[in-house]
């Protein structure tokens, strides 16, 4: 069992509050990942919990024993560094086996699990060459291997992905997946790209300025953004965001803004009722957004001129301005459309949101 | 983080830290010390009754006085400084336009030339001294700054060579490339844009090279006799001691004083002085 | 027509080329002459002279005649000399191994975040800066056998009651120079060791921490191989410097007690200026030559194996 919590933690660095009141329960076996824009915290946590960062205030449990004092190499874990940090006067071989020497398990012990490892990443042939001889890819499963030999409670992952082209990121994305199924270890990951986040993730916590913003399934987050920030983090290309004013037009809840005039669902107008008259941020997704028809309800449409057409084959993105607001829009590939076009849009009514205009919570 | 708890620090970190900088600098201080001493306290066996060693209360300028009335002790300052001022200005040339040629041009044997001058730079002095004292004697430049200042670079070129190769390799190639294109020949291309870029480096090799020409001792010992020639270091040792007897109250104050210039100058310049170290050691 | 035509351009298009491969050459050989004749003149000129005056007679004002070996047979007889040599080897080969160990040390003291280091490391570099000669003298006066402050100290601490004659005894002697020579090194070898320290990766030390390495097995397991590049060079200029030193042991001891802190340096200065005896003085210097000579290329040999691993 190998759960890590963390509770109520901080973390200062003379006077810069980088962790903010961090609580978190990591389950046993799962795949936590943290992210968020640089400097948001999400590595300083990390760090914190292999023992890498003193704790300013709070505790950090792994498998329900308090490791604030424990130094790195007492807490059973084993870390994947952004820049691999392979040794390098050491051979492939040596680099797995060097935990495991440090440690003094036996040789035959440390032959099978590095063989072991080796075989799980497909790096048999490379055992015996030095790190500079190597891709980064390879560099890369090699950094895995190190932490697979272990056998660790619990595996840390600090952006090991940021330094492979972008072919190559996706190829890695898929295998981490599939050694986290095979291996079901329990694992932090921290990541600034919210699509390693969205589809690696068990769970993802959002952090921005040392808080955290959101932890959920990635679907959770996906659908329904605890706050304006999240929304706009997650999902690419990005949510459409207007600033409007909530009105009421002969009992029904309305979004305006120039331009614009959005009526409001069910659930949602119930709660903007609440805040008639005041301002408000209106947040829809690119793909919630399509060409209107006749089927479409005249409340959900608008609309707006376009200005750059992206056409990347498997869809078109429309860059659109609506009144003084710009808006992206994800349509069929097959539509015929130039810029200064005027279209007619209509956007899905379950898939609004709504976000405070001064908390930016939603809604 | 990975250093452990507080007092862990303190025990392997600061402690040791703060016994080896009083280790290193407590010389200097004695140095200090004596020089401001009177001689009825300087003069105390060691184990002396009421013998306080680390401070006086009388301080005094007499031993200061001495140096400057009963030596030359002003002239071997101005001595020393002019010498050193001269051996570095022309090591810097040659050692600038050297590292140039072998970092940037391409001609025969330039890598044999380049091991060459390395090669020179571990023929230390104390190997030259004697058949250099005769050359210097032949060519009539004996008991004259002169015979400093053309055998100091000697050791100052190489090492200046040497800096300035790895600080011109660093610079990239396109800066020269580009000037070329705007109509620079291959020599004003090196003095107007090369060299300027390289200002750092020059610093760095003109404050070792000046810190060098102070430290130097034998050839100034072997070349120069008269008292008003001599520079600092060989001044301090031989007119300072008659026979037996050490003056150690001027002794002091001449260590003292003599190694106030390269100080203030080292000041100055101490992050070109430690760049110049490090670089001719990654080199 | 169209062939003289084209030869015309051809011959055009070579001549801007060598002309360029001369300028260079030519411009090479103009920014190099300055170095090349003074240290012709000043470096390899006295080397030879020197050879020519170790195989003759020479006196001071007598410029003797072609003796051959002589001199050479002379010195290997002399029972100073071969103390002499031993000295030099001693003296070179513990402050060395002292100063590799105390300069890496400090450097892995220095190599943290900490407030006010850059003005401690530039204070350290004082005993390295400050002209040798005048240092040795304080630390003479450190030492002096009646007036020493070190004497002193350890009659307080009650550690010793008879007084320690630091330049008199020919043991402690040596050992004076010798923590001298070291005090003065220390601050090189931490420095530049320092330098070679930083470039090695913090994340490399988090990673071998993770891994289960304690501070000493980190040490050897990550920092010393890297490190050792920079380690070796540093180690090879601070071998030439101590192996031909000459004003530390000048002001200090002259050479003696009884010879016993002669290096090559001083016993050359001793006989071919102090005597007069030019030829033989000559001999011990160059004597240094084949020493030198197997050391620098036992060591770069080995710089360049370690660079190729």
């Amino acid at each position: 069992m190998a759960e890590v919590s963390l509770h109520k933690l901080n973390k200062k660095f003379d006077t810069t509050h980088v962790v903010k009141d961090v609580d978190l329960q990591i389950r046993d076996k799962e795949f936590m990942v943290f992210v968020g824009p640089s400097g948001c915290g999400k590595t300083t946590t990390l760090r914190m919990i292999a023992g890498l960062e003193a704790i300013t205030t709070g505790e950090i449990r792994i498998d329900d024993r308090v490791v604030n004092e424990v130094p790195p190499m007492d807490r059973d874990i084993a870390m994947v560094f952004q820049n691999y940090a392979l040794y390098p006067h050491m051979s492939v071989a040596s680099n797995l086996a060097f935990g495991l020497k440090m440690r003094k398990f036996e040789k035959a012990e440390i032959e099978k699990r590095i063989n072991n490892a080796a075989a799980i990443l497909g790096i048999e042939s490379l055992l015996q060459r030095k790190p500079r001889q190597l891709s980064g890819g390879q560099r890369q499963r090699v950094a895995l291997g190190r932490a697979i030999v272990r056998d660790p409670k619990v595996f840390l992952f600090d952006e090991p992905l940021s330094n492979l082209d972008a072919k190559l990121r996706v190829q890695m994305r898929v295998e981490l997946k599939k050694l986290h199924e095979r291996l079901a270890v329990t694992s932090v990951y921290v990541t600034h790209d919210q699509v390693e986040a969205m589809t690696l993730g068990d769970r993802v916590v959002v952090m921005k300025d040392g808080l955290v913003q959101q932890v959920g399934e990635p679907l959770e987050l996906y659908n329904t953004p605890a706050n304006r920030f999240v929304a706009g983090f997650i999902g690419s290309p990005a949510m459409n965001f207007a600033d409007v004013t909530l009105v009421e037009n002969g009992g029904k809840p309305l979004a305006e803004a120039e331009g614009l005039r959005i009526g409001l669902p069910g659930e949602l107008a119930a709660r903007a009722r609440a805040k008639a008259g005041q301002k408000a941020t209106l947040g829809i997704r690119p793909e919630d957004i399509h060409i209107a028809t006749a089927a479409d309800a005249p409340e959900y449409c608008f609309e707006a001129s376009v200005e750059v057409v992206e056409q990347l084959g498997s869809e078109i993105l429309l860059d659109m301005r609506v009144g003084p607001a710009l808006m992206v829009a994800s349509v069929e590939p097959t539509l015929r459309v130039r810029a200064h076009d005027k279209l007619k849009l209509a956007l899905k009514p379950e898939r609004l949101h709504l976000f405070d205009a001064e908390s930016e919570a939603a809604i | 983080m990975i250093e452990g708890a507080l007092w862990r620090r303190w025990v392997f970190y600061n402690i040791p830290l703060i016994l080896f900088v009083f280790v290193l600098l407590f010389p200097f201080y004695w140095m200090i010390v004596t020089t401001f001493r009177p001689d009825g306290e300087l003069y105390l066996p060691w184990n002396a009754p009421n013998y306080m060693p680390f401070w006086t209360n009388n301080p005094t300028f007499e031993h200061i006085l001495y140096l400057f009335e009963e030596t030359n002790f002003a002239r071997w300052m101005f001595n020393t400084m002019f010498i050193a001022l001269v051996s570095t200005v022309i090591s810097l040339f040659c050692g600038v336009l050297a590292g140039y040629a072998l970092a940037r041009l391409n001609f025969p044997y330039a890598g044999g030339l380049g091991t060459a001058i390395f090669i020179t730079y571990l023929v230390p002095q104390t190997l030259l001294f004697i058949p250099l004292a005769e050359i210097i004697r032949n060519f009539q430049l004996g008991d004259t700054p002169w015979s400093l200042i053309l055998t100091y670079p000697t050791f100052l070129i190489p090492f200046c060579t040497w800096l300035m190769m790895g600080y011109f390799k660093a610079i990239p190639k396109e800066l020269e490339e580009c000037a070329r294109i705007d109509g620079a020949s291959r020599w004003k291309a090196m003095v107007y844009i090369i060299i300027p870029v390289a200002v750092p480096g020059i610093l760095s090799s003109g404050i070792i090279a000046f810190t060098l020409s102070w430290n130097e001792f034998i050839y100034a010992l072997v070349f120069l006799s008269s008292p008003d020639q001599k520079t600092v270091p060989v001044g301090v040792t031989s007119e300072l001691i008659r026979g037996d007897v050490f003056f150690w109250g001027p002794l002091m104050a001449g260590a003292l004083l003599g190694s106030i210039p390269v100080a203030i100058v080292y000041s100055f310049f101490v992050e070109h002085y430690v760049a110049g170290l490090t670089g001719s050691v990654k080199g | 027509m169209a062939v003289t035509a084209l030869s015309a351009a051809e011959s055009k298009r070579l001549s801007p080329r060598l002309r360029k491969l001369e300028d260079e050459r030519w411009l090479a050989m103009a920014l190099l002459a300055p170095t090349a004749i003074l240290l012709g003149l000043f470096i390899a000129y006295p080397f030879f002279e020197g050879v020519l005056l170790s195989l003759s007679s020479a006196r001071v004002g007598d410029p003797g005649h072609f003796v051959g070996l002589k001199n050479f047979h002379k010195i290997w007889d002399d029972s100073i000399f071969r103390t002499t040599v031993w000295n030099t080897f001693w003296y070179t080969g513990v402050t060395t191994v002292f100063k590799l160990a105390l300069g890496l040390w400090l450097a892995i003291l220095l190599n943290r975040h900490f407030k006010g280091k850059a003005i401690i490391r530039a204070f350290i570099l004082l005993p390295f800066i400050i002209p040798t000669v005048l240092s040795t003298f304080a630390w003479k006066w450190m030492f002096d056998p009646t007036f020493s402050v070190i004497n002193w100290s350890l009659f307080q601490l009650g550690l010793i009651t008879t007084r320690i004659n630091w330049l008199g005894d020919p043991d402690l002697a040596m050992t004076s120079i010798i923590i001298i020579n070291i005090w003065r090194g220390v601050p090189f070898f931490a420095i530049t060791l320092l330098a070679g320290l930083q470039t090695i990766s913090p994340e490399l030390h988090e990673a071998a921490a993770i891994d289960g390495a304690r501070p000493w097995a980190r040490f050897w397991h990550v920092t010393w191989p890297l490190l050792m590049p920079v380690t070796l060079v540093v180690v090879l200029f601070s071998v030439i410097q101590t192996f031909a030193d000459f004003q530390l042991v000048y002001v200090m001891t002259g050479g003696g007690p009884a010879n016993a802190t002669h290096l090559f340096a001083t016993y050359a200065y001793q006989l071919g200026i102090g005597t007069g005896l030019l030829s033989e003085g000559a001999a011990i210097s160059l004597a240094m030559f084949p020493f030198l000579f197997v050391i620098v290329v036992v060591q770069l040999l080995y710089i360049r194996r370690v660079e190729t691993r």
